[in-house]
């Protein structure tokens, strides 16, 4: 890949502003410089590095218009919403932009590179300026040379917007590498949510994804953001988000993990302003021989606010997760309140299900707490519902979707709950025979 | 063939301690027959053996449902050939709601591509629970979270009628119901009876055999049953005790 991506960078940097040029190619810097994860390593401690490999995805070719046509069509989970951007390969494909009203309000909605030529004060700012540390730099510094494909929302202050932005990011071709990015800038006051959707063309095109998001909450502006990974099992998947969180900020995330071979998931969380509210929310199904891999950090820097992370994974058969997660206290964080609970189901006694929970705290006055929990399938219950004629699987899907309810209520769109539980159903209903 | 259920020599045993001991027991279709006996003596083991369990040992034996052997079957297997089981200790089921659950049991009984009729569903869900006295609410509550003992046993009871099950057998479904809620869940099984369904009731009280009154009354003792009587033998059982029982049957027949 690394011939190849000299050039790309330097396409990509030749029409652009020069601090993008420079971001570019301190990203291609730290993508060469930095080595590849080993399994020594405690931020990859447990995954399945070893499968991890980048190497052989092609930069893309572009899609036909009969594919980017096909899959906007598809691109229907959310049917109410203030704007869509569909990707194919990183190709746009489709853009409805948001009508006269939010955009007399200063509202901007924009493909990341029209987003630099049309506003490249607030890009500079942003673009490309948060990053996780837990163990990504180097998928980080690639996304930054390459990243072409994303959108950017900038909701000015005083601004609320009901309806969802909703973004797709699909693959298509032979071993494509897409690198899609979300930047939401939500300044104070304003409300905003999203949905990133990422799938796949067909059950088997191979691919590579590295993908970035960047929630930037002002004071007390209110961002809902909403993930769906489907991603087919033939999917290597990096998906690196942060949050930071300003004054009172409220600042909700719900992912929703189906797909993918192997799928890493950083989620980094910066309390900045006091008084802030952030919730991370995030349920996983995992089957056949999937890897997930969550690692999550919540820093603390202000005081009286609060971070309450949930992960709930449900595996099947020989699949496997890994949750890692910190709660950083600063020393002035007086009264936070801070917790991360990880609960994993096992369906399958051959399923593994690791969990790291972890706390340091330097503030006095704090309430955290972190929990681990994993279980088997009840088999008494198990017995109960088969009484009642239910098949086993099916049974087992109720009780999955039993333990997923209390993260997937917080998902505010009816629409959206029914098109994940068809999701859900759907990589079930494969394995009822 | 008349038979409905018939329980033919059968031997149980869980971690190598025999429970059943040579177990009998027929009951025609039409007819109610009570199941009494001794904490221990392996009643609500016959009951989760003929419903499936997969803990328990069959050393020996056959349990037919009008002439099948179910024994081996999956416990959902045995639901489709018409069993329903009232569970002694119904359980609790964390985030699925009633309405979800017994439409799932519903829709497992299709044929695959059908769908269940959403409005004939619930329309007859609600004329259940209101003969039964349930209060509308508790369909999207979580199956048996939190139910007073009295609310599981009648939620059991709705499942069954809401399943249309040939053969019913009920472990102590009267137990934890207060007086008026037995008179309402028994009223619900006599609309229950008829010609061409058995019933096992299970019960350590003769009350409940006001309500339902059985055809035969068996006294069951140490994984067999020791004696059969008609519904005077559970009068007979209440006032006297199982000491008597045990006096009069069971050592004779050791
Ligand atoms: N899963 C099990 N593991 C070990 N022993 C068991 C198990 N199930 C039942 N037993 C034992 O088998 C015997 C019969 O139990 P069972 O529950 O069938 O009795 P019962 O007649 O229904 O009693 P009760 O009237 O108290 O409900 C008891 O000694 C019980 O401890
Ligand atoms: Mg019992």
């Amino acid at each position: 890949m690394n011939t190849s991506l000299e050039t790309s960078t330097k396409t990509l940097s030749a029409k652009e502003p020069s601090w993008l040029a420079e971001r570019r190619s301190a990203g291609l810097d730290r993508f060469k410089n930095l080595a590849m994860p080993t399994a020594r390593a405690e931020e990859w401690r447990f995954a399945s590095v070893g499968k991890l490999s980048i190497d052989n995805f092609n930069p893309v070719v572009a899609p036909s218009s009969a594919t980017l046509d096909a899959l906007t069509e598809r691109s229907n989970l959310v049917s109410d919403r203030a704007g869509l951007m569909v990707y194919v390969d990183d190709a746009p494909a489709n853009f409805e932009c948001i009508g006269p009203e939010l955009a007399k309000q200063g509202v901007i909605y924009l493909p990341i590179s029209e987003a630099v030529e049309q506003h490249p004060d607030l890009m500079e700012k942003y673009f490309l300026q948060e990053s996780t540390e837990l163990g990504s730099q180097k998928f980080f510094g690639l996304h930054a040379a390459t990243v072409k494909a994303g959108a950017m929302l900038y909701v000015p202050k005083g601004v609320e917007i009901e309806k969802p932005f909703v973004n797709y990011y699909w693959t298509s071709g032979g071993r494509a590498a897409v690198f899609p990015h979300t930047l939401i800038i939500a300044e104070d006051n304003s409300k905003a949510s999203v949905v990133d959707i990422f799938f796949s063309e067909t059950k088997d095109n191979e691919a590579l994804n590295i993908s970035v998001s960047n929630i930037h909450a002002g004071a007390n502006a209110h961002v809902f953001r909403k993930v769906v990974q489907d991603w087919n099992e033939k999917t290597v998947s990096f998906q690196l988000d942060t949050t930071v969180a300003d004054r009172d900020a409220q600042v909700k995330n719900v992912a929703v993990n189906i797909g993918a071979e192997r799928a890493r998931f950083e989620n980094q969380t910066r309390i900045k302003g006091a008084g802030a509210d952030v919730k991370m929310y995030s349920l996983t199904v995992a089957e056949g021989t999937q890897e997930f891999d969550q690692r999550t950090y919540q820093t603390h820097k202000a005081p009286n606010a609060v971070s309450d992370l949930l992960y709930k994974n449900a595996l099947l058969d020989n699949s496997r997760t890994i949750f890692s997660g910190l709660i950083k206290v600063a020393e002035g964080a007086q009264q936070t309140d801070a917790y991360q609970t990880n609960r994993n189901l096992l369906l399958d006694p051959s399923a593994d299900a690791n969990a790291l929970p972890g706390l340091e705290i330097l503030a006095n006055d704090v309430r955290c707490s972190h929990g681990a929990t994993t279980g088997n399938v009840d088999k008494e219950e198990l017995f109960y519902m088969m009484q009642r004629g239910i098949p086993q699987r099916v049974a087992m899907q109720l009780m999955v979707f039993g333990f997923f309810e209390e993260v997937i209520e917080k998902i505010d769109s009816e629409e959206l709950v029914e098109n994940l539980r068809q999701l859900i159903h759907q990589k079930f209903s494969g394995k009822i025979s | 063939m008349n038979h409905s259920i018939e329980v033919k020599n059968l031997h149980v045993s869980i971690d190598g301690q025999a429970i059943l001991k040579g177990f009998n027991l027929t009951i025609p279709k039409g007819e109610v027959h009570a199941l009494m006996g001794p904490n221990g003596t392996g009643k609500s083991t016959l009951a989760k053996v003929m419903a499936g369990h997969e803990d328990y040992i069959v050393e020996s034996g056959e349990v037919l449902l009008d002439g099948v052997n179910i024994l081996g079957q999956e416990p959902d297997e045995i639901s489709h050939a018409g069993l329903f089981l009232a569970f002694q200790y119904p359980m609790e089921i964390p985030g699925v709601s009633i309405a979800n659950f017994i439409r799932a049991a519903k829709q497992a009984r299709l044929p695959e591509g059908e769908e269940i009729n959403a409005i004939e569903y619930y329309k007859e869900l609600y004329a259940k629970m209101d003969a039964l006295k349930m209060d509308r609410k508790f369909t999207a509550r979580s199956l048996n979270e939190g139910f007073s003992g009295g609310e599981k046993k009648r939620c059991e009871i709705l499942q069954m009628a809401m399943l249309d099950p040939k053969y019913c057998v009920m472990d102590e479904t009267d137990s934890g119901l207060d007086i008026d809620a037995l008179r309402i869940v028994s009223e619900g099984v006599n609309l229950m009876r008829s010609e061409d369904r058995a019933f096992l009731v299970i019960t350590h009280y003769q009350r409940l055999l006001d309500y339902i009154v059985p055809d035969v009354v068996h006294v069951m003792f140490d994984g067999r049953i020791v004696h059969s009587g008609d519904k005077e033998l559970a009068k007979e059982l209440e006032s006297k005790g199982y000491d008597w029982v045990k006096e009069a049957f069971a050592t004779a027949s050791a």
